[in-house]
């Protein structure tokens, strides 16, 4: 696999973060996708999304299925261990991993056919379980790596490359997870770098699973003229009402406080979503309210993006489970075998 | 079918009862709470010291199916179903006429006779014992249920005073059981008293077979499988359950999230002095196995002990990811309670029949490393040996339990365990040690047994690789050449095949004279060994061997090297057992014969001794 060759004396000074990391210590390998794949785009903001939040590269933790999708994984933060898994396995095997050890930052990625067929009772669950998680799904509107086939995700009408109309309605993983009781719903387009990253700034400072997704347009299978997943109809039916600012824990919050009354959203890990813009009436904090409205936009034909729901209240799996807060990975053998005595004890009700 | 039965063990026939040597059968109702009463009288039995067994015959029903409970009594141990039953307690009338049919001549039925039986019932050469049970506690309780209810307390009483079953002795047990619940307690000895006294007073104080107590279970317990598996999940540190519920593996996690809630919670006082209950656990009930294994799989490659348990129709779905597993060597702890298949088949009938499917589980080349325990005590012991198995080989590992195992009570040795016992965790290096060797090659740098080190995710700033299922080189790295790519599987291949040596070694029992090797595994123990007994007594003495670990070690081969012929004894229809030891352990098959029984009933030690005698015919004239 091809990987970048960093130069050893950096040309100009490259901008650090608060742990004296620059960007590139949060890139990958060198992505094997086709040039101008939506994908791609994505893994940049993630990049920069990391980054911008100082997070040690060694504890993020990177999960995903089977897909060009899924590969995204090895092209950031190669300091990270990773997990390119099963065709729609992603979900349940970030679970265990999260069980383990709830003190890292699950970046999961997938795609469309990853977790809206073969993974989509795994996502289901993931969401219903709120594993504390950014879960991405890269959506094209189609399998790319298997080379065109259309995703349950294509809308009705949208167009394959050289063949017929899709004639089945579409799974919307927004309509979904808000019906689930997802408590993080966001949809973005991976064109669209400046509202991407303070989503996923906010979805890592989410106290649960974060869903986002974010249309990302197949160059090569599924961004010709008839599609509505191209980059073409996304810019041309893009509703962008919803959009958020993210700011950072430990920095200046007052000075940046809205006087027009904003909503502002403060997130479990301290951070601040600021709301930039908002359609009258839309309370991203009320899911009534954000299924209505994203409802009425497709009605419209149009897609809303932006963080169309947060929910900071609801529980994570592990404080629904009660789990102690030292990583199940980390307590000593002693603390969890009950030794000798106690199996003598315990054997006396067998007697 | 028809059923011989074998001689009894104690052959005494100047009229003196048989002492501890006879088996009992209750015909019930699914659903109507005769467990506890069968379960009472088992567990008096064994208190009393005389070595017994327990076998739960049961249809995939919550209620009203036929439902029916043995129990072995035998001085000897021999803990196989008998299918020569002395009393029949026949408290279905659905089934009366099966149920009064298989009585041996001279058997005792014991029937509730508040309503006559039907005269084409009655048969002139069994002994019918009336006790009018539904009148008893008609009179005697109010209300429906705990009328139906009490009616099984009253017939165990009966039963007790029959074969002699200390009343001190139950009186304990109840009060053990009812310790939380007097007014339950008081019902339940009432009951049993009204059955008891009344057979005292009415039925014959001597019948040909009785209890004596003993010190024959002396150093015992009576567990299932199942809480064994689970206490030994639990000693062996798993942190991380992930399960979907199915018969007749359900109990495994239940019983691991019991234990979890007894030994794994420790009390946290929060800052605002609060205090509360933390876990040192998570149980995930999974959407499905797959996602369970899944589960698992993320737990272990992030350094935990997880495992999950199932059965076949769970297997079956965890194949894609036991694949997972075994190509990027991640540990995986899979225990499988087996059931009888294909498909849902028998769920609440027992079968061997998931030996092959687990040994090369998935697609592509691969191969898994078997436990095959045979009683609950080795379900514990095998339980702790998975996890250490599975870290040190960084692969799945499978327990191949069953449902009489796993569900049925056995009487075994008390479980022991050593407080000087340290996981053995594998090869996973930490930042120090990758910065003293310089590098870290996740699949290179094998060592003499072609384990490769690992790395956990998220604890140290070195050392972080990239886990992919796609084909990949001993760096880690993707590829599609095809050196890079057989390189690794090479390993992968030899790296199983060394584990044998870590497996339990096969249990081997000889006998002078025998040319003739009996193999079988798991829960045949009991049948084969109680048939080998008998055969020697007759004058056929044969060798045995219990397999116990796939891959073979080299002592499986030298035993079957050893012997002119062997006969492989389990419980499927493909004889699978013999098929792997022909494949994997290079033995000609014309030297394997076959006993099989696969009819979903644990297999009896009459099935093995007519099939020893129709292979040991076959070897004659040869
Ligand atoms: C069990 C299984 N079935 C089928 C495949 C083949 N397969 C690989 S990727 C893929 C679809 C990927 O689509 P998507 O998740 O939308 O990702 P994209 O490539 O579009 O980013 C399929 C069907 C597989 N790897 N595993
Ligand atoms: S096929 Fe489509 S999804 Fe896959 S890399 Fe190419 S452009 Fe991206
Ligand atoms: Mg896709």
């Amino acid at each position: 696999m091809p990987s970048i060759k960093k130069p050893l004396i950096p040309l100009a000074a490259m901008p650090k973060n608060e742990i004296g990391l620059t960007i590139r210590d949060y890139e990958g390998s060198m992505s094997t996708l086709c040039a101008g794949c939506g994908h791609d785009s994505v893994t940049a903001a993630i990049v920069r999304a990391l980054f911008e939040l100082s997070v040690p590269p060694h504890k993020v933790v990177k999960m995903s299925g089977i897909g060009c999708s899924s590969k995204t994984t090895a092209y950031f933060d190669s300091a990270a261990h990773g997990f390119n898994s099963a065709h729609g396995r992603m979900a349940p095997i970030a679970t265990g991993a999260n069980a383990a050890n709830r003190d890292a930052l699950y970046v999961g990625i997938s795609g469309d056919g990853d977790s809206l067929s073969i993974g989509a009772g795994h996502m289901v669950h993931a969401i219903r379980r709120n594993v504390h998680m950014i879960y991405v799904i890269e959506n094209n509107g189609v399998y790319g790596l298997t080379k065109g086939q259309f995703s349950a995700s294509a809308d009705i009408g949208s167009a394959a490359k050289h063949g017929e109309a899709n004639t089945v309605a579409p799974v919307d993983p927004v309509m979904l997870a808000l019906s689930l009781g997802a408590s993080f719903v966001a949809r973005s387009f991976s064109g669209d770098k400046e509202q991407l990253v303070p989503i996923l700034k906010a979805a890592a400072q989410h106290r649960g699973l974060a869903l986002i997704d974010v249309i990302s347009p197949c160059v090569q299978f599924n961004n010709h003229y008839g599609s509505t997943k191209s980059y073409r109809y996304v810019r041309e039916h893009e509703l962008r009402e919803i959009d958020p600012d993210f700011i950072d824990t430990g920095r200046e919050i007052v000075a940046d406080l809205p006087r027009d009354g904003a909503l502002m959203v403060a997130m479990h890990d301290g951070g601040l979503v600021r709301f930039r813009t908002l359609p009258a009436e839309y309370d991203p904090t009320d899911r009534e309210a954000a299924m209505h409205y994203v409802n009425q936009a497709h009605a419209r034909g149009e897609i809303p993006t932006g963080l169309l729901f947060v929910d900071e209240s609801i529980p994570d799996v592990h404080e629904l489970n009660h789990t102690s807060e030292t990583p199940l990975v980390e307590l000593p053998f002693d603390e969890l075998c009950p030794g000798s005595a106690e199996l003598e004890e315990f054997q006396q009700s067998f007697v | 079918m028809s059923v011989q039965s074998i001689a009894p063990e104690d052959s005494r026939s100047d009229g003196e009862p048989r002492i501890n040597d006879f088996s009992l059968k209750f015909a019930n109702v699914n659903g109507t709470g005769s467990a506890s009463a069968n379960n009472l009288i088992l567990r008096a039995i064994f208190r009393m010291g005389v070595p017994v067994s327990g076998k739960n015959l049961f249809p995939s029903n919550i209620q009203g199916l036929p439902t029916w409970y043995e129990i072995r009594v035998s001085g000897k141990g021999h803990t196989s179903r008998s299918q020569r039953y002395d009393l029949m307690v026949a408290m279905n009338g659905q089934t009366y006429t099966e149920d009064i049919g298989q009585l041996a001549p001279g058997g005792y039925v014991l029937y509730d006779s508040t309503w006559p039986l039907p005269a084409t019932l009655l048969r002139d050469d069994v002994n019918f014992l009336g006790v009018p049970l539904a009148r008893l506690c008609g009179d005697a309780f109010s209300g429906p249920r705990e009328r139906i209810l009490m009616k099984n307390i009253a017939y165990a009483g009966a039963v007790s005073y029959l074969i002699g079953i200390d009343p001190q002795v139950l009186a304990e047990l109840l009060e053990e059981s009812y310790s939380g619940n007097q007014a339950l307690r008081d019902s339940n000895q009432k009951a049993l008293r009204l059955g008891y006294d009344y057979a005292e007073e009415n039925l014959p104080a001597a019948l040909p077979f009785r209890l004596e107590a003993g010190t024959g279970t002396a150093g015992k317990i009576l567990i299932d499988g199942n809480t064994a598996t689970a206490l030994g999940c639990l000693y062996a540190g798993a942190t991380v359950a992930a399960w979907y519920p199915i018969t007749p593996a359900t109990s495994v996690a239940e019983n691991f999230h019991k234990l979890c809630e007894r030994y794994r919670r420790r009390k946290v006082t929060l800052a605002d002095g609060t205090v509360e209950t933390r876990n040192d656990f998570v149980i995930l009930q999974a959407e499905d196995e797959l996602a369970a294994l899944g589960m698992v799989i993320g737990a272990s490659w992030a350094g935990a002990r997880a495992f999950t348990s199932t059965s076949g129709p769970g297997i079956s779905l965890m194949n894609e990811l036991l694949g997972l597993a075994y190509y990027t060597e991640i540990p995986a702890v899979v225990i499988n309670v087996q059931r009888t298949g294909p498909s849902t088949g028998m769920p609440t009938r027992v079968q061997q029949a998931d030996l092959l499917e687990c040994a090369y589980a998935s697609h592509g080349d691969t191969k898994h490393i078997l436990l095959l325990p045979a009683d609950p005590r080795e379900c514990f012991e095998f339980a702790v040996q998975a996890f250490d198995l599975a870290e040190r080989f960084q692969t799945p590992v499978m327990m191949l339990s069953d449902l009489d195992i796993g569900m049925n009570d056995w009487a075994v040795d008390r479980f022991s365990w050593d407080d000087g016992y340290r996981p053995d965790r594998g090869r996973v290096l930490t930042d120090a040690d990758i910065r003293k060797l310089g590098h870290f090659y996740r699949y290179g740098d094998e060592d003499s047994e072609f384990v490769t080190p690992r790395t956990i995710p998220g604890l140290s700033e070195h050392g972080a690789y990239f886990t992919r299922g796609s084909g990949h080189d001993r760096y880690g790295l993707y590829t599609e050449e095809a050196d890079a790519y057989a390189q690794v599987v090479d390993r992968l291949a030899k790296k199983v095949e060394a584990s044998a040596a870590h497996l339990p070694e096969p249990v081997i029992r000889m006998q002078d004279g025998a040319t003739v090797g009996v193999i079988t595994m798991g829960s045949c123990e009991g049948a084969v060994l109680e048939a080998l007994e008998a055969l020697s007594a007759e004058g056929t003495p044969l060798d045995y061997m219990r397999v116990r670990g796939f891959p073979f070690s080299a002592s499986v081969r030298a035993f079957i090297d050893g012997h002119e012929r062997c006969v492989v004894v389990e419980q499927n229809r493909d004889a699978q057992l013999r098929s792997l030891l022909i494949l994997e352990a290079g033995v000609d098959g014309r030297r394997l014969g076959s006993i099989l029984s696969y009819g979903g009933l644990p297999i009896s030690a009459v099935q093995v001794i007519e099939g020893a005698r129709r292979e040991i015919n076959q070897t004659g004239e040869q």
